[in-house]
């Protein structure tokens, strides 16, 4: 695993597909949103977000699958965050990636429905030459930005 | 990962620091299950294993959230999933304690008012009746 911080992007982060990593994962993130003056609640949510992404991606792109590996950036531009995951799983069909009704009550497909309500804005592409899958999920600094 | 005595602490984490712990206790004709730490896709599935266990035994469940310091939609889902089951097979099963933490993202997932939910083992026994 490798860690390094620089004045734009906050974080780069290259983790397994295990789902023993997303601790770490947690843990940096919330760190990554305090130094961007993130609000309590709102670092609290922006890590619950990014955990289900990572999670999507073990369990989807992955299939469980713990030889993959994932890319998580975080930017701050300013006065967002901007959380960029990359994988190298083969493309996901992107119709299929989206909230569910939750008056449907029963387990699983949360995780979409999770990081809708908690980004401003998230889009999910293909990476070129079907190289894996890019999630890109934008939220604004709710404090005082750096 | 073996059922662990009654009132003993089981540890479902990794490497015993992060992760989960989980113990089980009788109470007023409930199995109680407390979960402890990080209920996340590495340990879910030994939750919903316990959960599962107790409702098959014919026992009702109160699971016990108040040392759950974070859960995501795979920790969710056991709770959904035992919720249904004990529907199924008749059993009263409920929240108790529930963290802030846990009530967030109970909330984001609108179970809040899904499940019943109350502030300890004893006010769910007064609730009963």
């Amino acid at each position: 695993m490798q860690a390094r911080l620089s004045p734009q992007s906050l974080l780069e982060l290259r983790i397994p597909s295990k789902a023993d990593r997303l601790c770490l994962v947690r843990v940096l993130v919330r760190r990554a949103a305090e130094e961007a003056r993130c609000s309590k609640e709102l670092t609290e949510r922006l890590v619950v977000a990014v955990n289900e992404a990572c999670m999507n991606v073990i369990q989807h792109a992955y299939k469980g699958n713990g030889d993959g590996e994932m890319v998580l950036e975080i930017i701050n531009n300013g006065a967002q965050l901007v959380f960029r995951l990359k994988d190298f799983a083969e493309p996901v069909d992107l119709n299929k990636v989206k909230p569910r009704e939750l008056e449907d009550i029963r387990p699983g497909g949360l995780g979409v429905h999770f990081i809708r309500e908690i980004m401003d804005d998230w889009h999910l592409g293909h990476l070129e030459a079907g190289a894996g899958n890019i999630l890109e999920m934008t939220k604004k600094i709710d404090g005082d930005p750096r | 990962m073996a059922t662990p005595a009654e009132g003993a602490w089981a540890d479902s984490s990794r490497d015993g620091t992060w992760g989960m712990k989980y113990k089980t206790k009788e109470e007023g004709g409930y199995s109680v299950l407390e979960l402890e730490g990080d209920v996340d896709l590495s340990c879910s599935p030994d939750a919903r294993k316990q959960i599962l266990q107790c409702l098959e035994k014919g026992r009702h469940l109160l699971v016990d959230l108040s040392a759950v310091s974070y859960i995501d939609s795979s920790g969710v889902a056991s709770l959904v999933e035992g919720y249904q089951t004990a529907k199924k097979r008749a059993l009263k099963f409920g929240l108790v304690g529930v963290s802030i933490a846990a009530m967030n993202v109970l909330q984001l997932a609108r179970l809040d008012k899904v499940f019943p939910i109350h502030s300890s083992v004893a006010e769910r026994l007064q609730a009963d009746g």
